[in-house]
């Protein structure tokens, strides 16, 4: 199986959020986040913007 | 009362009603549009439609969601406008793949990141922190317009890929590029200014 290196593994980890990967992608990249601590901080770091980015001030209701 | 006292009172409890959305609306519209006239603009007609076919709602929370819904289409309308307007790209949304590539890893194999990105420990403590959100606005801000545009509508409306593609006329490859280097170029600069790790 090829192997990904970092930047094909961030655009892939980008393109999770937003589509289905394929079974070889996926084993493709757990293959690499074993051994990528940098590449697997990015994801973290995907994972929490995401969630960050709903939580802005400008959409607090005042009133919840 | 008379009917007619009864319509005017109405019509002056209708704007009250609705006034008190405003600010949260205009918030709301800021925030997607990034642009203060634009926002106002949206945020004018969406009381406006509210004024004209204003039924009876249950409670604010209720009159809050159906403005807010009212507001995020005018949101979409404005976005598909200007995609549609301003076809040209911009220097930073036309770079080719190598050359954003080349700005987060090293030119020869790609598998070495110039910054390693570190470990953030708990990043949700930051988000109580106004600091914080000042930095990530600033960090938001540098999104060139269409890029801001796609991210805006993936992340903080929730659209999918093909109803993103749909109004803006673009590509779902397109839209992934753009979400992609949106999100490299913000993660980088917040880790920058404020996870620490500079480059």
């Amino acid at each position: 199986m090829q192997k990904l290196n970092c930047k094909e593994v961030s655009v892939l980890l980008s393109q999770t959020e937003d589509r289905r990967i394929s079974l070889l992608e996926r084993l493709r990249l757990r293959a690499h986040l074993k051994v990528c601590v940098g590449c697997m901080n990015f994801q973290s770091q995907l994972n929490f913007l995401r969630r960050a980015i709903r939580q802005h001030p400008a959409l607090k209701d005042e009133d919840e | 009362m008379d009917a007619r006292e009864t319509n005017v009172s109405d019509a002056l409890a209708g704007q009250d009603q609705l006034a008190a959305h405003r600010d949260y609306l205009y918030r709301f519209a800021l925030l997607h549009l990034r642009d203060d006239s634009r926002a106002q603009d949206v945020v004018q007609e969406t009381l406006l439609a509210g004024m004209e076919s204003r039924s009876g709602f249950s409670g604010r929370a209720q009159l809050r969601t159906w403005l807010t819904g009212i507001l995020k289409h005018k949101i979409i309308d404005v976005f598909r406008r200007q995609s549609r307007e301003a076809p040209l790209q911009t220097e930073a949304e036309a770079e080719s793949e190598e050359d954003f590539a080349d700005l987060y890893f090293n030119p020869k194999d790609r598998d070495h990141w110039h910054t390693f990105p570190t470990t953030w420990g708990n990043p949700e403590k930051s988000l109580e922190q106004k600091r914080f959100w000042e930095i990530f606005d600033a960090c938001s801000k540098e999104m060139p317009p269409q890029i801001a545009r796609v991210f805006t509508m993936r992340e903080l409306m929730g659209l999918e890929t093909d109803e993103i593609c749909k109004e803006l006329g673009i590509t779902a490859n397109n839209c992934w590029v753009m979400l992609y280097r949106a999100r490299m170029n913000l993660r980088q600069c917040l880790e920058t200014r404020w996870f620490g790790n500079s480059s």
